[in-house]
């Protein structure tokens, strides 16, 4: 809505990307943009996948004694053999489906933190992200610690935490105000003037007015920065690499959010799970082109940007009667930019002998993945420690936020 | 005529919105006009003609598997869902292209558990028409509350093509499992849920298999608990239900055989037990001693969930979730839980305590409509006729736009209940965006005074009125009618 030629923007289709630029937008009743000091130049963008990733298959610990008998016919042949996963450090592979992040920890760019886990210890899917999103120990917290890592940060105004799709998922949700970004356009969009009289129409109703007053704002800069897009439906794989190249330019515009979160769903592995092949090769050979996409789409600003891609939890180390694997306990955590300091696998390996397993089926946990999250919070976006430690991840002091992730 | 905010609330908090002359109807007696529905026989829409049942079309599914296919893994592999795999539901030609460009999209990525499995061309196409069925049902529905239930339970039990092998099932699931339930007990609901391939199938209990069954023994497979989880978590219990990791492997084994009938069996295409997958002994299920019993113990367990004090309090919880408020009054909560107690899980008795509910009554309308409600009340309102495939398509089309494709939730959790799970920036833009779009198409056919009147009359702000009368044409009122945050709440 930049370009007021109505007829120009009749042509547009609409990709959308609501967070609040600074200046030139849209203005509407009820929202101030206040001008404050400007935000961080860091980039933090976290990937969560949904439906508890196997850690084992994704960085197979091939050099444990134990690995091949404990995994069965889910255990991967050593580098180098045939159907045998690739190799990290000698010790742990990596999936051979993840090709597409060898470069990037042949560049020390990508560290593996393998037997984490968050504080929840049993197997619920939806209990277990609801505490990996409000990084909290109970129930108690109702926000995401990534929308509360936001309201401690500096800001010109702009909403600087960004979502994919149009539900904000919850460990952005809370009082910062987020956008969204939505890679496919599938409804043909209604004319500017009819949303700001829409706009106007909704000032009786908050939620609807907050809502559609910060997609108006951020329409214009969506257009700039993403020029004209097409609008094709998109299939699963396709559609998170495509989100993830359009977070990356995004994330990499001076004027563009600091924060993106990305969700990859399929992770849910209970049948036929396979190995090279398989419903799980197919998805993490999606991740890591989506990893790839994201990194070349930042451009130079992959410098300051680090990556964290979590789950809820993990698989069981056993294959169960079905070729798949159960809800399990420790799992991985990828950590990857060019402020990372990778090419390491970091584990504190608790092995895989049957009295090392949690509860004599999973990988058990040895690192908290509040470590990993708070040091982004702390050393990343510059927060802190008092607000990390009493706002953010609350109850986590013995998991200490660990600068060593990243590089100085 | 000023139409009462009860008729509103009747026609849209526990219908699925007005359609032209329902308010008016409504207005008389808002709550008889209610139970009036629950009172008459279930109509049966005219859309679901020439529709498959489950077992004809998993009868089909099974035997279109190929033969080399078929040699390989036997003995044993028909007893199998797990095996249902997409590349063995067409030729292997269209399962290979089943991953790429040819695929028809599914709905839009979403938080999501359920390894996803494309569904095959022709079990897409299969879908598309019973999605298509399923629209056309709430669109043109007499008994909107009815149809409202058949909409909740069939979200409360999850059944996705988030799993692409049961996508050619999913409408014939909630025809037969869900619909004809939603006013009788609880249990019998639960346990044809249970006993459907398509949810066998969905959560993996087909193919899982005791270690200590004859089947088990012999092939070194074993259980998968997924499906007894979710039962647990999400159907009857809840998460916070007070059950053990061990209650969930118990179960598990006790659900070990419940399993679908191939075609050369009795019964083909629906339930079948499998002694030779069951796993024998005794289980200690939820402090129960479970004596060796084959199908029998599954029967046991499922009636033993569906009266426990949790499974009371989860539904109670959810029922007034989704018809008083996202976050409930605990009073409520505790009334319905009560009578659920007490009337061992009669729906058609919880279902009108709603109804009589006070607090379902109240203003200001805290519940917002989901994207299918939203498409299904604005086609609704606008009376659309949908009378060929064109506008039928733009309908699914606009739910795949708007992310809730029927039958598409990728988690067995199934869609949000909750304003902040679909209203954001996005979502309300590509809502305005619909409501621009349909008004287009109505061009003409509807007069904004009167789309007003039979629609949000009882509920409109002197805002939209005024609004109206600035619009610059017809279609942009009725487009601003939709739109409006009243039309968008319940």
């Amino acid at each position: 809505m930049a370009k007021s030629d109505k007829a120009g923007i009749s042509m547009l289709s609409r990709r959308r990307l609501l967070f609040l630029g600074a200046t030139g937008l849209v203005m509407v009743p009820g929202i101030r943009m206040a001008l404050a000091r400007a935000p961080t130049e860091n980039r933090v963008v976290v990937v969560v996948l949904r439906g508890a990733l196997d850690g084992l298959a994704a960085v197979p610990p091939y050099g444990d004694k134990d690995y091949a008998a404990q995994r069965g016919s889910l255990a991967f042949a050593p580098p180098g053999e045939a159907g045998g996963c690739l190799d990290l450090d000698g010790h742990f592979g990596l999936h051979p489906a993840l090709s597409d992040l060898l470069p990037l920890w042949q560049a020390r760019e990508l560290a593996v933190i393998h037997a984490a886990a968050t504080s929840y210890r049993d197997r619920s899917h939806f209990e277990g992200q609801d505490l990996l999103e409000t990084g909290g120990t109970a129930h108690a917290l109702a926000d995401g610690w990534l929308n509360r890592a936001l309201t401690a940060m500096p800001g010109d105004g702009r909403a600087l935490g960004l979502a994919v799709g149009p539900a904000t998922p919850l460990i952005l949700r809370g009082p910062a105000r987020t956008g969204s970004y939505e890679p496919q356009q599938i409804i043909a969009p209604a004319s500017p003037d009819f949303l700001n009289r829409l706009a106007d129409l909704y000032r009786s109703d908050p939620l609807f007015h907050r809502a559609l007053a910060e997609g108006l704002q951020a329409q214009a800069l969506t257009d700039e920065v993403m020029g004209n897009p097409g609008g094709k439906p998109l299939p699963g794989a396709q559609y998170l690499i495509a989100a993830a190249a359009g977070v990356g330019r995004l994330l990499a515009d001076p004027r563009g959010p600091r924060v993106a979160v990305l969700e990859a769903p399929g992770w849910d592995t209970h049948v036929n799970q396979g190995l090279d092949k398989g419903v799980l090769a197919v998805a993490l050979k999606g991740l890591g082109q989506s990893l790839a996409a994201l990194k070349q789409a930042l451009g130079p600003a992959w410098q300051r940007t680090t990556v964290i891609a979590v789950t809820e939890f993990g698989r069981t180390v056993a294959v169960n009667g079905t070729g798949g694997t159960d809800h399990g306990t420790g799992t991985i955590a990828l950590l990857l930019g060019g402020k990372v300091a990778g090419g390491r696998v970091i584990a504190d390996w608790p092995g895989l002998a049957t009295g090392k397993l949690y509860q004599g089926r999973d990988l058990a946990p040895t690192f908290d993945l509040r470590a990993a999250l708070k040091t982004l919070c702390r050393h990343q976006l510059e927060i802190d420690a008092a607000t990390v430690e009493n706002r953010i991840f609350p109850d986590s002091r013995h998991a200490a936020a660990q600068p060593g992730l990243l590089r100085a | 005529m000023a139409l009462p905010v009860s008729a509103f609330i009747a026609a849209n908090r526990f219908g699925l919105g007005a359609a032209p002359g329902e308010l008016a109807a409504a207005s008389i007696d808002p709550k008889a006009w209610l139970k009036s529905q629950l009172a008459a026989p279930p109509e049966t829409p005219v859309a679901f003609d020439g529709l498959s049942d489950s077992a004809d079309v998993l009868v089909e599914q099974i035997s279109k598997r190929p033969v080399a296919k078929v040699l390989r893994v036997q003995p044993g592999f028909m007893d199998s869902g797990a095996k249902l795999g997409p590349a063995m539901l067409g030729s292997p030609k269209s399962g290979a292209g089943a991953t790429g460009s040819v695929m028809p999209q599914l709905a839009k990525p979403r938080p999501a558990m359920a390894a996803a499995l494309p569904p095959s061309v022709i079990e897409y196409q299969r879908y598309v028409k019973e999605a298509e069925a399923r629209i056309l049902a709430q669109v043109q529905s007499r008994q909107p509350l009815r149809e409202r239930l058949v909409a909740f339970w069939s979200n409360h039990f999850t059944v996705s093509i988030a799993r692409g092998t049961v996508a050619g099932l999913v409408g014939a699931f909630e025809r037969e499992a869900i619909r004809p339930y939603v006013t009788g007990r609880f249990h019998d609901l639960l346990l044809a849920v249970v006993r459907h391939p398509a949810m066998l199938i969905y959560l993996d209990n087909a193919g899982s298999t005791g270690p200590h069954s004859p089947l088990g023994l012999r092939r070194g497979v074993g259980l998968n608990e997924n499906l007894a989880r979710e039962l647990l978590e999400l159907h009857t219990l809840g998460v916070d239900g007070g059950y053990t990791q061990s209650d969930v492997t118990q179960f598990a084994r006790i659900l070990t055989g419940w399993s679908y009938a191939n075609p050369q069996e009795k019964n083909a295409g629906g339930f079948a037990f499998r002694p030779v997958r069951h796993e024998p002994g005794v289980k200690i299920f939820l402090g129960y001693r479970f004596a060796e019993g084959g199908e029998r113990e599954g029967l046991d367990a499922i009636a033993l969930l569906a009266r426990h004090p949790s499974t009371a309090r989860h539904i109670a919880r959810q029922f007034a979730a989704h018809f008083i408020a996202d976050d409930p009054p605990p009073a409520v909560v505790d009334r319905f839980a009560q009578l659920f107690q007490q009337t061992d899980g009669d729906l058609m008795a919880l279902t009108q305590a709603a109804i009589d509910a006070p607090e379902a009554w109240d203003r200001p309308l805290s519940k917002v409509k989901s994207p299918n409600e939203f498409v299904v009340a604005s086609l609704r309102a606008t009376a659309a006729p949908l009378s060929n495939p064109q506008e039928i398509g733009a309908a699914l089309g606009a739910l795949k736009g708007l992310g809730q494709m029927p039958f598409s939730a990728l988690s067995p959790a199934g869609w949000p209940d909750r304003a902040d799970g679909w209203i954001g920036p996005d979502a309300v833009m590509e809502r305005a965006d619909f409501a621009a779009a349909l008004a287009r198409r109505m061009r003409g056919r509807l007069a904004p005074a009167r789309l007003l009147e039979t629609s949000v009359g009882p509920v409109a702000s002197p805002a939209l009125a005024r609004a109206l009368s600035h619009a610059a044409s017809v279609e942009d009122a009725n487009a601003l009618i939709l739109a409006s945050a009243e039309f968008q709440r319940r």
